[in-house]
């Protein structure tokens, strides 16, 4: 059996077909970027990364409120124990199709809508917000202390003010956690997604390897790990201070 | 006064929890319910509020029939119906007077529940409540940071806040350790003689059953097989509501904690001396 997957793997090797100069060309390549990375040029393409930047966090902030504010009511509508049979699988629906594009698709079919540039992004990352958000949400509400909402269902409280009272508290710290946590994923995904044309820092990412200036990507990719690892200090922060 | 008429509920899987219930309780009457665990008393409970849906029978509280009320009715009428849970059901994340309020929201339109802005009259009651269940101070602090006791209080005080006609308490002490569900008991009772409210009260302890309530109202397999005053609830009414065995064991059971509980004392005493 090992033996085998041994052979298996070796025959498998051997029907890839490896180019041996591309690959010694690609390592020279690879030397410069992280020569690059080792000596990052902030300065000369500043105003292009710093508009990047701004584009990327405005995209981020702008998709990510716009994202959690439409997925309270589809999350809601996806919750079995508070939401009637039809407006149920409604929204189902809508979080299944969102979650099952991939950002990158879901990209390049709004750059070919809207045109490059950062309004394509904003729509792409509110659009899988919707899909993270609204799905734990709704998964979050199914599984909440049912004696509470009944309690205050018995009182003659309307549909309402049991999401209110009953829901909402249960909820809310979760709620805030994952808004945060998707904060973080957008920023992250601002990056790759610029690639295909939807803007901010990415694109700019994207044009300097273009441009072979790898000491300028090597200062992009810098700024990216450290705004990634500022919002992750920051969500867990507040994700201590919720709890 | 509250009547039940040939209150029925059979389940989607086929369990008939309630067949055929007929019972009335005049105002000012408390009504334990006692019966061996699945014998429905949860379901009668909840079949009056319509937490569950009855599946026939009349359920009139004066004179509506709370069984054929549509949605909004409904809301209506539960406003007349307060209700005590076994673990309490207070929301953990809100403050005590928002849990006392809570039992308002019946009353009040959603922006006011919604921006906590509730009558003064309202937050007056509330205060009054609070007092009455001995909580004044205990009014802004969360309810998970309560004890097991103090909860139950909230809880009754959200059931009076709305202003009942009738009180639904589902095994108010099953939670709680002996002498709290006494202290329990005792300030249930206070209150509806205080204010001559009914009250249906689940309840699985029977000696306590038969220490705090007026009559008992016995339930087996869904029917009423008992009702009568707790002095009438002799060995064999009790083998008849809990079956040979059942009861047997249960009167066993607590013989051997009798016989514990002494000789814990008597340990005790030793050691005092």
């Amino acid at each position: 059996m090992q033996i085998g997957v041994v052979v298996y793997l070796f025959l498998a090797l051997g029907t890839v077909d490896v180019n041996w100069a591309r690959v010694y060309a690609g390592l020279e390549r690879g030397q410069r970027f992280v020569m690059g990375f080792l000596q990052p040029d902030f300065t000369s393409r500043w105003r292009d990364i710093s508009q990047g930047l701004s584009e990327s966090l405005t995209m981020t902030l702008t998709s990510t409120v716009v994202g959690v504010a439409i997925s309270i009511p589809i999350g809601i509508g996806a919750a079995r124990n508070l939401a009637p049979r039809w407006v149920y699988y409604i929204c189902r629906s809508i979080i299944a199709v969102s979650r099952a594009l991939q950002e990158i698709i879901i990209a390049i079919f709004f750059v070919a809508m809207f045109g490059f540039g950062p309004f394509a992004g904003f729509l792409t990352l509110s659009f899988a917000t919707i899909g993270f958000i609204a799905k734990l949400l709704a998964d979050d509400i199914e599984e909440i202390d049912e004696s509470q909402a009944e309690a205050i269902r018995a009182t003659g409280a309307s549909w309402w003010q049991v999401v209110n009272y009953a829901v909402q508290p249960q909820v809310m710290p979760r709620l805030i956690g994952l808004s945060v946590y998707r904060l973080d994923i957008n920023f992250r995904e601002s990056a790759v997604i610029g690639i295909v044309g939807a803007g901010g820092i990415g694109a700019t990412l994207n044009t300097a390897i273009d441009r072979y200036e790898y000491d300028s990507a090597g200062a992009i990719l810098l700024i990216i790990i450290a705004v990634v690892m500022v919002t992750e200090y920051g969500s867990s922060y507040l994700r201590k201070f919720l709890q | 006064m509250l009547t039940l008429d040939g209150l029925s509920k059979t389940y989607k899987t086929g369990d008939t929890a309630l067949s055929d219930v007929t019972l009335s309780v005049p105002k000012g009457q408390i009504i334990g319910l006692i019966g061996p665990s699945g014998a429905g008393k949860s379901t009668l409970i909840r079949c009056i509020n319509r937490l569950v849906e009855p599946t026939s029978g009349k359920i009139m509280l004066g004179d509506v029939n709370l069984a054929s009320l549509g949605k909004s009715d409904l809301r209506q009428q539960r406003r007349r119906i307060g209700m005590i849970f076994q673990e309490y059901a207070l929301v953990e994340r809100l403050t005590v007077m928002e849990n006392v309020l809570s039992g308002r929201l019946g009353y009040v339109p959603f922006w006011r529940s919604f921006l906590r802005r509730f009558p003064a009259t309202d937050i007056q009651r509330a205060y009054q409540l609070l007092d009455r269940v001995g909580l004044m101070e205990h009014a802004d602090k969360r309810a998970d940071a309560l004890s097991g006791g103090q909860r139950q209080r909230v809880g009754i005080a959200r059931a009076l806040a709305q202003g009942p006609e009738l009180l639904l308490v589902d095994e108010p002490t099953a939670s709680l350790d002996p002498k709290t569900s006494r202290q329990i008991m005792r300030l249930l009772t206070e209150i509806c003689s205080e204010r001559g409210l009914p009250a249906i009260v689940n309840i699985h302890d029977v000696p306590l059953a038969q220490q705090f309530m007026q009559r008992i109202v016995g339930l087996r397999a869904g029917r009423v097989v008992f009702d009568g005053p707790p002095d009438m609830l002799t060995r064999e009414a009790l083998t008849t509501i809990y079956g040979e065995e059942d009861w047997n064991a249960m009167r066993q059971g607590d013989e051997e904690q009798a016989e514990a509980e002494a000789e814990a004392r008597g340990r005790l005493a030793v050691l005092a001396q």
